[in-house]
């Protein structure tokens, strides 16, 4: 009887145990089944053309020959890559700031007035972020028309004389940042909105007691207590700033005189218009060190918060 | 100000409470004014298109007031929605986001629930990756993308470039990154025993997912498809790129190559043709406002 109720017990267990296996196994097929669209999705079409880039880039401009980093020593002697270099910088870093500073002042004031108010402000205040930017930035076009220009018309009436907006290489690296802090300032608002409703407010009451002044209690309480988010806010708009097009595009082109052009315009005008594809890959290649910076802040910010959840 | 409430004690205590009060008021009163000042700021764009596209040419070139409409017209409207062209940016534009708005749910809902639920070996380094394609911005991208279309014409024969529907194909690498970090989120946060329970009455993994996780995370699921929509309907670089016919363009793109003829500048119809442009988003933040606002700030909120 035992002999013959062992083997059986085992079998059982054995059985047990590799449907089990089975089971496990065919869970983790399902899974990866599930997950392969996201999978090939991600390696066709946006790790393989990122690779894909550094090998173009490395091609002579009749594609046919390998040439090295040729391309990008050529880049680097040109005069135009060092301006795209510096209005790239100046454009994307000051208007972050811009975009952290109005944001963060509209985000007090909107926290300031009641709250049965707050919803109706707050959707006002949206509404540059939610137009597409290629077609709120032909409004701005307009705004700054050469002739007819209805920001002249109002400076004008205060006897200042017409501004040519994009026409002006000065000028028109203003506006191109003043649009993006338009479209952007928005975002950083409601970061901070939310960022703000998370202070405890007995801090605020703590601070008044010790006899803390407004401007007090913003830099000493609301600061420290919002700086992950605006330290992140700050890097994922660094991001997508820098990495910017359309606004550029349709607004100067890159003009006067490429006095506008950035990483993204630029390598459109050299790469598409102009045909030469080996260097348009570069230039723009020569955005992936400060995006994988801010990436690699943003990732170290994730996974602290992760490990402190 | 409070110290000075508790040193003087009970009887100045009215007193103080008015001019805290009163201070309190004053603070209200400049929140307004300074709001005032930023919500003309942020909205002095969209009202300029909308006085322009009430004028007739006429009225835009005369040096009157440009901020004022002095005869206001539909025919800037009339025209635009009467010309075929422009009728076939918008359906394009529409069919694309509305494709693109599907193939993005269904891969990054399905993806996010193996990722989040059915760990399997690399399914974490894939989540961060996931996030990290999300950083690889457009303008990175577009030129190995041309030169991948121009592969695939030599090798299989189907011309890729300027159709409208290779926009299709294009799309999902901007949102799909982002919906599917969204939807991990979502579905992290569901309680392991749900499922757990499904699986145990007998429920397949499919099941699981359709019957429990997807009406769980219906708020997720919507503000991951309104982002979706909004950056495939604002998208600009890629129709830029890959069409040019006029009849194989989307809005952006149709609006600001086709309305722009050389030197003219026929500002009525521009302006109108982007606040109709600009009107879906718009339509569509206004009455969810708030999964618009989830949609579009969860990422970094999550992160």
């Amino acid at each position: 009887m035992a002999d013959i109720a062992a083997p059986t017990a085992t079998a059982a267990a054995g059985n047990r145990r590799s449907s089990l296996h089975k089971l496990v196994q065919r869970k983790s097929t399902i899974a990866f089944l599930m997950a392969l669209p996201l999978i090939l999705l991600i390696a066709i079409l946006i790790v393989y053309p990122a690779g894909y880039a550094v090998y173009l880039a490395m091609l002579s401009k009749s594609m046919t020959k390998f040439v090295g980093l040729g391309t990008f020593e050529f880049i680097l002697k040109r005069q135009v890559f060092w301006d795209v270099v510096y209005q790239s910088c100046l454009f994307a870093i000051s208007a972050v700031i811009f975009k952290a500073i109005i944001g963060f002042i509209v985000a007090h004031l909107v926290h300031n007035i009641p709250l049965k108010g707050q919803r109706k402000w707050r959707g006002m205040l949206l509404v540059p972020w939610v137009i597409p930017p290629a077609m709120s930035t032909l409004a701005w076009l307009w705004l700054f028309d050469p002739s007819y220009s209805a920001f002249n018309w109002i400076l004008a009436h205060f006897g200042i004389g017409a501004i040519p907006w994009t026409g002006e290489a000065g000028w028109a690296r203003f506006c191109v940042i003043l649009v993006n802090i338009w479209a952007g300032a928005p975002f950083f608002m409601i970061m901070y909105l939310a960022a703000l409703k998370s202070v405890p407010e007995q801090l605020h009451e703590a601070a008044a007691i010790d006899g803390a002044s407004w401007l007090q209690r913003i830099w000493y309480v609301n600061l420290p207590m919002m700086r992950n988010i605006i330290a992140i806010t700050a890097l994922f708009s660094l991001i997508v700033t820098f990495a910017n097009f359309d606004i550029v595009r349709v607004l100067t082109a890159g003009g006067p005189l490429n006095a506008t052009h950035i990483f993204g315009t630029w390598s459109f005008k050299v790469g598409i218009e102009s045909g030469d594809i080996p260097q348009g890959a570069a230039v723009s290649l020569f955005m992936a060190p400060i995006l994988a910076i801010a990436a690699a802040f943003i990732l170290r910010d994730i996974s602290r918060r992760g490990s402190e959840v | 100000m409070a110290n000075a409430a508790i040193a003087t004690g009970a009887p100045s205590r009215p007193v103080k409470y008015r001019s805290m009060s009163h201070n309190r008021r004053w603070a209200m009163r400049w929140s307004y004014f300074f709001l005032i000042l930023f919500v003309v700021f942020f909205l002095t764009p969209p009202l300029y298109m909308l006085i322009t596209s009430l004028k007739s040419s006429s009225e835009i070139s005369a040096a009157t007031n440009p901020w004022w409409v002095y005869k206001p017209t539909l025919s800037n409207y009339e025209e635009l929605l009467g010309q075929n062209q422009y009728l076939i940016f918008f359906r394009n534009s529409a069919l694309v986001s509305v494709c693109v708005v599907i193939i993005t749910m269904v891969i990054s809902v399905t993806a996010a629930f193996a990722l989040a639920r059915m760990k399997f070996w690399g399914s974490a380094t894939l989540a961060t990756g996931v996030f990290l394609t999300y950083l690889v911005p457009d303008t990175l991208l577009f030129i190995p993308l041309f030169k991948m279309f121009a592969f695939v014409r030599d090798t299989t024969g189907i011309e890729l470039m300027n159709h409208w529907w290779t926009l299709i194909i294009i799309y999902p690498t901007l949102t799909v990154p982002f919906c599917t970090w969204i939807m991990i989120g979502y579905f992290a946060s569901i309680p392991k025993e749900l499922d757990e329970a499904a699986l145990i009455d007998g429920a397949s993994w499919m099941q699981t997912l359709t019957k429990i996780f997807i009406p769980v995370a219906i708020p997720g699921i919507i503000a991951a498809t309104i982002f979706a929509f909004t950056v495939s309907w604002a998208q600009f670089l890629y129709p830029l790129a890959f069409t040019t016919s006029t009849d194989q363009l989307v809005l952006p793109v149709g609006i600001v190559t086709t309305l722009i003829k050389g030197d003219v500048f026929n500002w009525g119809q521009i302006m109108t043709g982007a606040l109709l442009g600009a009107a879906p988003p718009l339509i569509i933040y206004a009455f969810l406002m708030d999964y618009y606002i989830a949609g579009l700030t969860a990422g970094a909120t999550k992160g």
